[in-house]
């Protein structure tokens, strides 16, 4: 064993340039689900994707902040989810597109276990050792759990995203270890809808707890470093009792241990070790040594080490401010949101799939969200126009970003008739700062607010699915 | 303006109009039948006299065979068109060129829609492959966009203006009470159309048109053929269509509470029809208010009521049936019911009906100068039609 650590293999000696981190504004709260089911009432309150979001649109909100607060050619691009929308279709094109991303990069989906993040991680520092200039890791869950069940209470929805690079880095990968063992833990057949789990006593102490106690004191012993020379801990196991476990197997302080959002966002499947990261990664001082650890199917460790870069960072939104943003969400809507609960259909037509070749031509203006602005007279406009509708000319359109711009609501409509998951639909007439209108569906809002005036901003989400297409496109949000 | 009209060169000399409502019973060839024969023995004519036709469909047929089919039009020219709601009035306005060129003496305007068969609430649009970037809104939520727009800008709070639009539904339903071929012939109170279930906020189901079935024809000639063939015609004054530049979702300096494309169709219809002051030169007018906001906005961009005022002149009565100037006196989209491709061929028979003294218990009396307008698409983003007739030529 030892002969095999002194040749180690660690992951690239890449590190953490920037990071995004995304938490959805809905909030399932534990007690709202036992007064509906009879349970007994859970604390706190999880995070739900809404009824038009899943684990790549989420993902790209948080590549969007992660792009945003350190702008920079990105080579490689890893997403990573255990919920990808779709079997066969890469999700990391939609994630690239709608980033802006060029078409030279390479890109690659993992997952299969909610390890894939950590996999993720890895993989993206070795595209940077490997000559990648910076690389994206963009992860995401939109996590489904049959009701009644503990997965039900415990997971939660949310995305999390990293620039990984070699220069301008916050927080240096110092050592990593990885441990495989083929273990029946957590598994979901194809097709199947919820996951199964082993019982509990077994899994904790013969998986969970001995894997990370592994594979933490093999990364320590691969950086040299000793436990108490830890600043924290960010542990990412199923079961909150192999913390204690690891704690006291290695004589860790319980305080280094960081909140693991149990009471407020819940277990965010392959995102949530990023998105502890990114908790712990504002307040981290120079010198910092932060260890992230996952278990399933074996289990990942990566030490980093925190630098000088860290004090300047600021993160576009943090996950405090992801949690503190929020709304309620009944239990009923969560229900129908997932299609748990079959309703009775609107009569309307179901929504038509969307085709390929217009989809092709309009990529930019679709999942980047371009206009276009006239170099004659100066006038933003959106979708991309031919003939200016200001100056009436035509050939001056250049391609002009709307996606990151701030708009007030010109006027709006509550659609009660149109086909949706969680009506009424609201749609809002917004007319950018900058210049610019637009009339699109307002998400993330209580229609009986929604007044003249109103600040809002854009985000990606999915409008709907027809004949298995997800249809992604943007639509506005209150700011968060 | 470009246009220059053709004042007084064509006169309808026949129509017809089927019942409106919910046929089950009957297919589009069914109403096409009934209202050709009807328009027919109106102008007193046999089916081999008109020499050309103009059908409008949104979508209850493809081509001039959905009409000269059942029909059995013997081998003439059938042009079947399209331009959403306002689909009757551009059949109208094809068939009223035709013969002021004098490429056709008789010509015949059709329009008909089956909407009820398709099992859906409203109306249903779509089927073009796109990107699926345009959005689902429905008709009555692009119209209620109108709503809080007017009622922030003049002023008026939120139940206020509710009542307002609950007054241009109440009144329609008044005046289609009286009409034996409207879909809704009952009066409605004030409190059960402010109370309505709720479609698009403020809107509620009685603020919207009826999902109707239906068909209505004209049939046209020179002016100066006119007397051949009626005692009583009625003469087209202006006749002006515009599709507009869909400016109202990209422009920020478009606020809603307004249709650019209907300012421009009045200015052009009055220009070629004489008419300088419309609230007093005009007797009546059919309007498309297919949501009651609709009919708000319309009354000022037709120029009946200076901007801002047009929701006094609601509560004022001035649009009733026995107002100044009275406005859809058959009823309106509210209450006789809105098939599509019929409605502006319908807007034209009540003015048929007013000018000949036919309207029954809903007579205005000697009106002289009628409008109708018929508009398709939604606030910012739509087709406009106006026209003016009269019961005289000059």
């Amino acid at each position: 064993m030892t002969a095999l650590l002194e040749s180690a293999f660690n992951a690239g000696m890449a590190g953490i340039v920037s990071y995004g981190s995304y938490v959805p504004y809905r909030r399932l709260k534990r007690a709202a689900i036992a007064a509906v089911l009879g349970t007994p009432p859970g604390k706190g309150e999880r995070a739900i994707a809404s009824f038009d979001e899943d684990s790549v649109s989420m993902a790209v909100e948080a590549s969007r902040d992660a792009l945003k607060a350190s702008p920079g050619e990105v080579q490689a691009l890893i997403f990573a989810t255990t919920t990808p929308p779709y079997a066969e279709k890469l999700s990391a094109a939609v994630i690239g597109a709608a980033t802006q991303l060029p078409m030279e990069i390479r890109a690659t989906d993992l997952t299969g276990s909610v390890r894939a993040g950590m996999s993720a991680l890895l993989q993206g520092a070795d595209a940077v050792s490997g000559g990648a200039k910076r690389t994206l890791v963009a992860i995401g869950d939109s996590r489904l759990a049959a009701p009644e069940g503990k997965a039900e209470q415990t997971t939660g929805d949310g995305a999390v995203a990293f620039v990984l690079g070699s220069e301008n880095v916050i927080a240096e990968i110092e050592a990593t270890a990885s441990l495989t063992r083929e273990f029946l833990d957590s598994w979901r057949a194809q097709g199947e809808q919820f996951s199964h789990s082993w019982e509990e006593r077994f899994t904790l102490t013969q998986a969970h707890s001995p894997l990370l106690g592994t594979v933490i004191k093999n990364v320590l012993e691969k950086a040299k470093v000793a436990p108490g020379d830890l600043s924290k801990v960010i542990l990412d196991a199923p079961n909150a009792r192999a913390a204690d476990e690891i704690a006291r197997a290695l004589k860790i302080d319980p305080t280094k241990f960081s909140d693991s959002f149990a009471l407020t966002i819940g277990q965010t499947g392959a995102a949530h070790a990023g998105l502890m990261l990114t908790a712990a990664l504002p307040s981290a001082k120079p010198g910092d040594r932060i260890l992230v650890a996952t278990v399933a199917d074996g289990a990942d460790a990566i030490l980093f080490r925190v630098t000088a870069a860290n004090a300047a960072f600021k993160p576009v939104h943090s996950v405090g401010r992801m949690i503190e943003s929020k709304g309620d969400v009944t239990y009923a809507n969560y229900l129908k949101w997932r299609e748990i609960l079959p309703t009775e259909p609107p009569r309307r037509p179901d929504p038509e799939r969307p085709a390929g070749p217009p989809m092709m031509r309009s990529e930019k203006w679709k999942f980047g969200f371009i206009g276009s602005k006239c170099t004659n007279c100066g006038t933003p406009q959106l979708p991309p126009q031919l003939v200016c509708v200001k100056c009436h000319k035509r050939g001056f359109m250049e391609p002009y970003q709307f996606a990151d711009r701030t708009a007030k609501i010109a006027t709006y409509a509550i659609d009660r008739l149109a086909y949706s998951l969680n009506p009424p639909t609201v749609n809002v007439v917004i007319d950018f700062d900058g210049g610019g209108r637009f009339l699109c569906e307002m998400t993330d809002c209580e229609p009986e607010k929604v007044a003249i005036g109103d600040e809002v901003e854009m985000t990606f989400r999915r409008l709907f699915t027809a004949d298995g297409v997800k249809n992604y496109f943007w639509k506005a949000r209150p700011r968060r | 303006m470009a246009s220059k009209g053709i004042k007084d060169r064509v006169a309808i000399i026949g129509m017809g109009c089927t019942k409106f409502g919910e046929h089950w019973d009957k297919g589009p060839e069914d109403l096409l039948v009934d209202a050709a024969y009807q328009a027919y023995e109106s102008a007193g004519m046999q089916p081999e006299d008109v020499d050309a036709y103009w059908l409008g469909t949104m979508g209850s047929g493809v081509s001039g065979l959905t009409l000269s089919e059942p029909l059995k039009i013997q081998y003439k020219p059938v042009t079947r068109v399209e331009n959403m709601c306002a689909t009757g009035s551009e059949a109208l306005r094809q068939a009223c060129y035709a013969v002021a060129s004098g490429a056709f003496d008789v010509a015949m305007a059709i329009g008909v829609e089956k909407l009820k068969d398709s099992g859906y609430s409203g109306l249903v649009m779509g089927g073009i492959p796109n990107d699926g970037t345009e959005g689902s809104m429905t008709a009555p939520a692009s119209f209620s966009l109108l709503a809080p727009a007017y009622f922030k800008k003049y002023g008026l709070d939120p139940d206020k203006g509710k009542d307002v639009l609950t007054r241009i539904a109440w009144k329609n339903h008044k005046n289609g009470a009286k009409n034996p071929k409207a879909q809704f012939q009952k009066e409605m109170s004030l409190e059960a159309i402010k109370n309505s279930p709720k479609i698009a906020d403020p809107l509620g189901i009685m603020d919207c048109s009826g999902v109707s079935d239906g068909s209505a024809a004209a049939i046209v000639v020179r002016a100066e053929d006119a007397h051949k063939y009626c005692k009583n015609p009625i003469y087209i004054k202006a006749l002006s269509f515009i599709a507009g530049p869909a400016e109202g979702p990209l422009s920020q300096d478009y606020d809603f509470t307004t249709f650019r494309e209907v300012v421009a169709t009045a200015k052009d219809a009055y220009a070629q029809a004489g008419i300088t002051n419309p609230r007093e030169q005009i007797s009546m007018a059919e309007v498309h208010d297919c949501f009651t906001p609709t009919e708000l906005v319309l009354y000022e961009d037709l120029g009946f009521s200076p901007r801002g005022t047009a929701w006094q002149d609601v509560m004022d009565g001035f649009f009733d049936l026995e107002g100044k100037l009275p406005v859809n006196p058959d009823g309106g989209l509210k209450s006789f019911g809105h098939p599509i491709g019929a409605s502006g061929l319908r807007m034209m028979y009540e003015m048929w009906l007013q000018m000949r003294g036919e309207a029954g218990q809903r007579q205005i009396k000697n009106p002289k100068v009628g409008l109708t307008h018929n508009l398709g698409g939604a606030p910012g983003r739509c087709v406009s039609f106006v026209s003016v007739v009269g019961s005289q030529v000059g």
